[in-house]
Formats: C-alpha cells, sequence, structure tokens
C-alpha cells in the first residue's frame, strides 16, 4: 500500500544484493584508533590484493572504543594510541599481546597572517601557552626566541582536541615531562581540563586544523600527516638536546630510534633525547589476545605482515613513519606468542 | 476567537502594514531557502570533482591509490533505511491508530508524551541504546542494529502525523464506512488510512530525510566496511559513515569524496521527494475520480 | 455527546476480525512505549555508577576532569539550553513567517520550489553542516556578524566579550538551519489546514489579508504550530555532530553569545569512544540521562501549555 515505490526500491536493492558477490573466505575485524586509520587502510588493502581469501575490516571509532570492542570480543583486534593498563587489561579477563605498529608525530600548527618566517618555540613556552601564562603573540618570552621576526599584538588562541585522542595523550605527556606545573596541575590523558582562558575545543585533527586555519592568532597540535596535506605553517621546537626540529618522518624516526627497548608498560618516547629527535612522537598499538577465539592463523599472518619491513613500507605513502628496525623485530616476538 | 482591536484606523495605514508583513514573510522563505542553496553550493564546489561512475559503484581505495568509490556505502544506506522503514512504519502506524481512535485519555496523552521526548533524544544515546539491545549480547556489529537505531529516530515523527492525519479524516467517511456494515478493521484500514496517506507518506520521507545523514548511531551499530555486503547480520558500509571518516581525514582526495558523498545523500533525499510529491499527485487525483 | 463518544458506540470491536485488530493496535502501541522506557531504563543503568559516586552535585558542579574523575554537568546544561533557545527562537520566527507565506500569499509557482527547498535542508547531513558551519559560517560571524552586534549591542552582556567565530550563536544558528524545516513544514500544513470559511469570515468583517493571516489564522493554528516548535526544539537539543563542530567545546558558564560552550551531547560524542574508566564512561551516560530528562521536562511544559490554550479557546 505504501508504496509502489518502496516496493519498487525494495526489488532493486534486493536484485542489486544478490548480485553482490559473496564474501571472502575468512574476514578480520578490527577497531580502534583514528590516527592508524589512514595507515591501515592502505596496508589491509595492499594484504588483501595478496591474499584474497583474507579481508580485513577495520573501522576507526577511537582508541578506547577499540579497547571496549576488543574487550567485549566483539572485534578480533583492537588499536589503541596508548596501550591498555592494567584496569583495562584485568577487564579484558584473557592474557593480551601489545604490539607497536605505527609510529607518528604531532605538529604545532599556528596561524598567523603576516609571518612568513617559521616560529621557533622552546618546550617551556609551549607549557606556558596551554597553561594560559602567555596570553599574546608578542610577548618578550616569544619574542626573545624569534628575534627579527614582528610578532603582531594578537591574543593567542589555543586550540585542543575535544574528542578523547591519543594525540592529545602525546601532546600532554610531552607538557608533563616539560613543565612540572602542567603535571601537578592538569596531568596526562587523551581528555584533559585545558587550563588557557582561550582554550577553544576542536573535534578531531581535521577539527583543530580546520579551527586553527580561519582563526588568526591560533596555535594547535595536529598529527603530521594533516600539516604534511595542508600545508601548514608548524612551529621548530627545542628538543632536549637544544636543536631547533621540525616535525617530520626522519626527525619522528630519531626520536624513536633513541628508545630501542620500547614495551607496553614502557612506551612513552616524548622528549626524547637525541640530536635530531622530535619532541611530541608517539607509538600506536594493535592489541590481541594471546589465545584467540578463532581465525588466528589469520590473523597471525596479518599482524606478522604488518609488523614487517613489507607492510611498513606503505606507511610513507600515507605520511607516516615506518617502525625502525628494532621496534619491529621487537613486536615480532611479542607477536610470537601467540597460541595459533 | 476574536479578531484582536484594531489600534490603527486608517486603511491606508493598515495595507502599508500588510504589505510589510507579506515582505517579511517573503524574506524569510527566501532566506530559509538561500540557505539551503549556499550550503549545496559549499558542497558541490567542494566535492563535484569526485563524482563520476566509478564513485557511484567501486569499493572504496585507500589513500596512495587513485579512485574507488562508495558502492558499498550506498548499498548499505538502501538496505539500512529500507530495513528501518519496515520496522517503523508498522509500529508508528499502529500507534497512531491507537491514538487517533483512541484520543483523550491518560494512556493515549502517556504515549504522546513519550512520543515527543523521543524525538528530544540525542541520536548518539539511541545508539548506544540499539547497541545494548542488538550488538552486546550477540557479539557482533551488524547493519540490523543500525535499522533498529534508525527506527526509533523515525517513529515520533511517524507516530505524531498518522495520528493527526488520521484524525483529520472526516468523521462523515469513517461513519459512512461503519454505516455500512464494515468492520472497523475494513473501515480502518480501506478507507481511513488511504483518505491519510499522503500525510504519512510526507511524514515518512521526512523521517527518512532526517536519518540519511546521521552518523553517531552507526559508530556503534552498524560498525562500517571496506567490502560489499548485503547480509543484515553483518556490518556494513554506510554512506553517512563514510562521508564523516572521510571529511575529518587531511587527505584531499578523500575530503573530495566526504563533499561528493555528501551531495549523493542530499540528491538521494531530493529524488524521495521529488518523487513522494508525483505519487501524492496521483493519489490526489485517484481520490477525486 | 462529542463526537468521540458517538463513535466509540458505534463502532463496536465485537467481530473476531476487530478484535485481533485491536489486538494488533494495542501491541503496536505496547512496543512503542517499551522500546522508549527501555532506552529509559538502559540509561540509568549505565549511569548508576556515576549516580552513586556524585549524587545530585552532578547538576551543579562545573568542573569537568577526567584525569581526577571530577564531573559536573552544570555548564553543557547551560550551553545546551541556550544554543536550543537561540535555535528555537530564531528558527520558529522564520519558519512561521515562511509557513504563513507559503500557505497564504505565494502563488503556487513560488510556494512549491520554495517549500521543496526549505524541506531539503532537513537532508543535509549533520556533518556537512558542521564542516560549512566552521569554514564558512564561523568566520562569517567572526568577522561580520559579530562585530556588527557588538557594535549595536555590545552594552549588553549577551553581546560583550572576544570573537572567536565559534560559540554558543553560531551554533544556535547552525541549530536553527537544521530545525527550520521542521517548523516551516509542519506549521505550513497545520495553516493550510485551517478552513477556508474563517479566512473569509474575517475578510467579509474588513480585515487585510495580512491581518487575517496573522490574528485570526495564526492564533487558530497555534496549537499545531506550537506542536512543531516542540519537535523542531527536540531535535535541537539531541543534535550532536554538527554543534560539536562549532560551539568550541570548552566546559564554563559565560553570559556572552559568543563564548565558546559545550553542550551535553556534543561532550558525549567527543569522549564516549575514548573513555575507559568505568567511573568516566558512567558520568557520559549520566548526561546523555540528563538530556532524556531535560527533553521530558521541555514536553511536560509544552504539554501543560498546550492544555492551558485548549481549555480557553
Amino acid at each position: 500500500m505504501k508504496g509502489s515505490f518502496l516496493r519498487c526500491l525494495t526489488t532493486v536493492a534486493v536484485s542489486v544484493a544478490l548480485a553482490v558477490p559473496a564474501a571472502a573466505a575468512t574476514q578480520l575485524t578490527g577497531a580502534g584508533s583514528s590516527f592508524d586509520f589512514p595507515f591501515f587502510s592502505k596496508a589491509f588493502y595492499i594484504y588483501n590484493q595478496k591474499n584474497p581469501d583474507v579481508t580485513i575490516n577495520y573501522q576507526s571509532i577511537g582508541s578506547g572504543g577499540g579497547i571496549q570492542q576488543f574487550t567485549a570480543k566483539n572485534v578480533d583486534f583492537g588499536a589503541t594510541d596508548v596501550p591498555m593498563n592494567s584496569e583495562e587489561l584485568a577487564r579484558a579477563g584473557q592474557p593480551v599481546l601489545q604490539i607497536p605498529v605505527a609510529l607518528g608525530g604531532a605538529a604545532v600548527a599556528y596561524n598567523l597572517p603576516d609571518v612568513t618566517a617559521t616560529i621557533k618555540l622552546t618546550r617551556q613556552a609551549v607549557a606556558d601557552i596551554y597553561l594560559g601564562k602567555l596570553l599574546k603573540w608578542n610577548d618578550p618570552e616569544i619574542a626573545k626566541l624569534n628575534p627579527g621576526v614582528n610578532l603582531p599584538d594578537l591574543s593567542i588562541v589555543v586550540v585542543h582536541r575535544s574528542d578523547g585522542s591519543g594525540t592529545s595523550y602525546i601532546f600532554t605527556d610531552f607538557l608533563s615531562h616539560v613543565s612540572p606545573e602542567w603535571k601537578s596541575k592538569v596531568g596526562v590523558g587523551k581528555s584533559v581540563s585545558w587550563p588557557a582562558p582561550s582554550a577553544v575545543g576542536a573535534k578531531g585533527n581535521e577539527g583543530v586544523a580546520g579551527q586553527v586555519r580561519s582563526t588568526p592568532g591560533a596555535i594547535g597540535y595536529v598529527e603530521l600527516a594533516y600539516v604534511i596535506e595542508n600545508h601548514m605553517p608548524a612551529a621548530l621546537l627545542q628538543n632536549r638536546a637544544g636543536k631547533w626540529v621540525a616535525c617530520a618522518p626522519d626527525t619522528v624516526a630519531a626520536a624513536a630510534a633513541s628508545k630501542p627497548e620500547v614495551s607496553a608498560t614502557n612506551f612513552s618516547i616524548v622528549d626524547a633525547s637525541g640530536a635530531n629527535s622530535y619532541p611530541l612522537s608517539g607509538y600506536s598499538w594493535i592489541v590481541v589476545y594471546k589465545k584467540p577465539a578463532d581465525r588466528a592463523k589469520a590473523l597471525y599472518s596479518v599482524l606478522s605482515w604488518l609488523v614487517g619491513t613489507e607492510g611498513q613500507s606503505n606507511a610513507k605513502s600515507v605520511d607516516y613513519v615506518p617502525l625502525p628496525h628494532n621496534v619491529q623485530l621487537a613486536a615480532q616476538a611479542t607477536l610470537n606468542q601467540m597460541q595459533r | 476567537m476574536t479578531v484582536g482591536a484594531l489600534r490603527y484606523r486608517r486603511l491606508k495605514q493598515r495595507r502599508v502594514f500588510g504589505s510589510l508583513g507579506t515582505a517579511l514573510a517573503l524574506l524569510c522563505s527566501v532566506l530559509a531557502a538561500g540557505s539551503l542553496l549556499a550550503i549545496l553550493g559549499y558542497v558541490v564546489v567542494q566535492g563535484v570533482s569526485a563524482i563520476n561512475w566509478n564513485f557511484l559503484t567501486q569499493l572504496p581505495h585507500p589513500i596512495g591509490v587513485p579512485g574507488g568509490g562508495v558502492g558499498n556505502g550506498i548499498l548499505g544506506t538502501f538496505i539500512i533505511i529500507g530495513i528501518a522503514t519496515a520496522m517503523a512504519v508498522p509500529i508508528g502506524l499502529l500507534t497512531g491508530i491507537y491514538l487517533a481512535l483512541f484520543g483523550r485519555g491518560p494512556i493515549p496523552e502517556a504515549l504522546r508524551f513519550l512520543s515527543d521526548v523521543l524525538s528530544g533524544v540525542p541520536s548518539i544515546a539511541i545508539g548506544l541504546f540499539a547497541y545494548a539491545v542488538l550488538v552486546a549480547p550477540l557479539k557482533h556489529f551488524s547493519a540490523l542494529s543500525a535499522s533498529f537505531a534508525f527506527m526509533m529516530l523515525m517513529l515520533p515523527l511517524l507516530v505524531r502525523t498518522s495520528e493527526q492525519a488520521i484524525r483529520s479524516v472526516p468523521q462523515t467517511v469513517r461513519e459512512g464506512a461503519l454505516a455500512l456494515g464494515m468492520s472497523n478493521f475494513r473501515a480502518t484500514v480501506r478507507i481511513v488510512l488511504p483518505t491519510a496517506r499522503p500525510a504519512i507518506i510526507t511524514a515518512l520521507l521526512l523521517a527518512i530525510a532526517r536519518v540519511t545523514g546521521e552518523t553517531a548511531p552507526l559508530l556503534f551499530t552498524a560498525f562500517g566496511s571496506q567490502y560489499w555486503e548485503a547480509n543484515p547480520n553483518n556490518p556494513m558500509a554506510v554512506l553517512a559513515l563514510q562521508v564523516f571518516n572521510y571529511a575529518i581525514s587531511p587527505y584531499p582526495d578523500w575530503q573530495a569524496q566526504a563533499w561528493a558523498g555528501a551531495f549523493l545523500l542530499v540528491v538521494a533525499v531530493f529524488i524521495l521527494s521529488l518523487g513522494a510529491r508525483l505519487m501524492l499527485r496521483r493519489a490526489m487525483r485517484g481520490l477525486d475520480s | 455527546m462529542t463526537d468521540r463518544t458517538r463513535f466509540r458506540r458505534v463502532a463496536r470491536f465485537v467481530s473476531p476480525v476487530d478484535r485481533g485488530f485491536a489486538a494488533v493496535v494495542y501491541g503496536g502501541s505496547i512496543l512503542f512505549a517499551l522500546l522508549i522506557v527501555g532506552l529509559f531504563v538502559e540509561l540509568v543503568l549505565g549511569s548508576w555508577p556515576s549516580i552513586a559516586a556524585f549524587g545530585p552535585s552532578f547538576i551543579w558542579k562545573s568542573s569537568w576532569d577526567p584525569i581526577t574523575s571530577k564531573f559536573g554537568a552544570l555548564p553543557m546544561i547551560y550551553g545546551t539550553v541556550v544554543t536550543s533557545l537561540v535555535a528555537i527562537a530564531l528558527a520558529g520566527f522564520v519558519g512561521i513567517m515562511a509557513a504563513v507565506f507559503l500557505a497564504d500569499f505565494a502563488p503556487r509557482w513560488l510556494a512549491t520550489p520554495l517549500s521543496f527547498l526549505i524541506e531539503l535542508l532537513a537532508a543535509v547531513p549533520s556533518v556537512v553542516y558542521g564542516l560549512w558551519g566552521l569554514f564558512v559560517l564561523a568566520p562569517f560571524v567572526r568577522t561580520a556578524v559579530g562585530p556588527a552586534l557588538q557594535k549595536t549591542l555590545g552594552w549588553t552582556p549577551l553581546f560583550s566579550g572576544p570573537i572567536y567565530g565559534v560559540g554558543l550563536l553560531t551554533a544556535g544558528i547552525i541549530l536553527a538551519l537544521m530545525i527550520v524545516p521542521t517548523v516551516t513544514a509542519i506549521s505550513r500544513d497545520v495553516i493550510a489546514a485551517i478552513p477556508r470559511d474563517l479566512r473569509e469570515a474575517s475578510m467579509a468583517v474588513g480585515t487585510t489579508k495580512w491581518e487575517t493571516a496573522t490574528r485570526v489564522v495564526l492564533p487558530a493554528a497555534r496549537v499545531g504550530i506550537f506542536g512543531a516548535c516542540v519537535l523542531a526544539l527536540g531535535r535541537a537539543l539531541g543534535e550532536t555532530i554538527a554543534v560539536t563542530m562549532v560551539i568550541g567545546n570548552r566546559p564554563e558558564i559565560s553570559a556572552s553569545l559568543f563564548a565558546p560552550s559545550y553542550t551535553l551531547a556534543s561532550v558525549i560524542a567527543n569522549e564516549f569512544t575514548e573513555a575507559t574508566t568505568s567511573i568516566y564512561t558512567s558520568a557520559l551516560i549520566e548526561l546523555g540521562l540528563i538530556l532524556f530528562v531535560v527533553s521530558v521536562v521541555v514536553n511536560a511544559l509544552a504539554r501543560l501549555m498546550i492544555w492551558r490554550v485548549r481549555g480557553s479557546t
């Protein structure tokens, strides 16, 4: 009654659906970090082309969501920017393997319309800006770091992530390392209470990038890929060795290389030592059960390929940083503990 | 009901005021319609470069592999909305019939109240409810749970409008049918409902338009997929979700596809509305003859 | 004897077909009620740990600190209420004016396409509203609308303070755009359904067309129009993604409409997928419960007003 029209639609849908090719023999599902999404979509696509009978369906619902779904056993693996802590591991009920799979950095982007030179900021300056102690771009603290640059009398609009995110975690981890005041007043987390009076929250990396791009005087932290793809000006940070470094694949890799013995309980590489290290770098992790309920063999093959040289070679083309070789080996060793 | 006292007496004054008022009303209509054109224009400018046959029929490609499309998302949208409609229309209609037939009283008032409350619940909360009911117990994501969430989003509009539509069918029509000896069932289904059909269809279309662009409930229900999928018991790609994921990515290639997908969504509803209007006109003509 | 009771007496549900029909109708309605009650129960169950931990102070506390697990919902309630009020004020005025025009004044060749375009506003995905708001509307508010308002009305606390572009006003405008189709479409139908006799009687007494439309027809249609506004308001209260992209996401209460703020739905959308501690998740679900309750309160008030209005006619 309601619809010869609706009936027509349904018929079309059903016939299309019937014409759709049957599902692959093995479908793995994974969920979690949105940071990993571009890298995973490329890597799993390539894997599927080499192994047509395995499809991996990964969706980015956020690191916390990934852990939730993984714990509820609704997905085969989770992806998270921060490894599961003891409370989360206890809730999983079964032994969990955590392996690093991706490496990335957060750039400090800004919007100063009439300034062409790249702004330099010390780690302390960044902390003071986000604490709300430095309120204008032409503050003497910033001016003395950028001699010869005509800084405008513009209020600093501090942009941060409003949604819980691994990038926020890396950033607040960094701030806690360089500023005891931040550590005691605010702390580290994927979502924190931002103290700056002009703080504005934007959703997602795109939100922060968009907010910074459209607000003169804004400053914000975004993933490396956004800065590269959108050609946004990003500040040079002074790392622990005292050198000014830009956020780039090689400086992030240098930060990772400075700490070869990374593990799920000791994973922070912010404020790394090393002349060429970029201070705002971090890993992203995949979590799997030591004894997966099923599809263990397929899961092992895919993840093994992913952390290996071949899988990691897909990283560069999507503005990600391949894992250092020693970390690849460590990841492989952890993965080998899987009972399959 | 009385006409308010006219405080100004000169006819010319009243006429001028009337013209100004009309102009204001026209301005408001144009403002609203114009906003849509502005938004639509922005969407087209951003996304028109990405629309082609491949875009409509292919699976998504990752970054770095040019081309690709949202074919599976389009299919998924149809399937999920189709199932949602199949679930929402019976429940909404039946509740509307109940409210129209048994109008006054505490229970009908409570039902109307519940319906209004439901319309104010954030879509993400409804998604969480669908998750609790259909995903967590079954331990996997599915298109069916997304349809369930969409059904709940569509219900308030359907209930309210079907009640009003049935109520506005003249009493004479109903009594005539009953006088001829029809049972209530036949009277309602054969006579009253068809008369109310145009309004119900309009409501259905508004409801479908509402859910076509919803993303939040899909995150925990349909989950999404990069592959073709027609089984409602599995995770499925949905166009609105793909648009959302692409739009917040850093890659201009994907962003253009996001805008193209958004354009598709608007066009889809455009076609639906157009189709319904044609149906309405045919139905009206049928009734008069 | 009213029409309704006469109908009831006349229509007996005697035959088995009718009994079956009645059962199906009852069944559908009960299912409908169960769904909503189930939703409420699910919300309460999920937020119970938070309710137990924070008690009623959750509603009037202002801090939102996931690190120390101190949660208070007041700024979010404020943001939700203010953006929805701005939205319904704008959409109500524009929508009802548009409905009057489309129903009574516009010639057919103009009314059809205009109605159509306004209805299409409902089809635009939320994320598109969000992105358009962020890239087009927010800069427009920051550079044009904001300064203009501040110049004329800056002496009121409502329009004081720095203008970021994102904030309560921008979010309110986006919401208004999203709910205008609901207001316009339903109001137009309601106005069109008012019998011609009323209009003709009014014009026979000597009123102009505009006076008829505003002083006779609108009051006659006010119950339906009010219902449309309530439906629209409901949509505004629950809108998530578009708002979260343009509201600034700052959990603070500020008198100025230019200030960034936060809504209940935005917090949930932003933080739910990343919330890993159970008290955090539970606090977020409690926000959903508060939103549910706010919706209940708004609808209860609306019903009260409709009841009062109906009683006086």
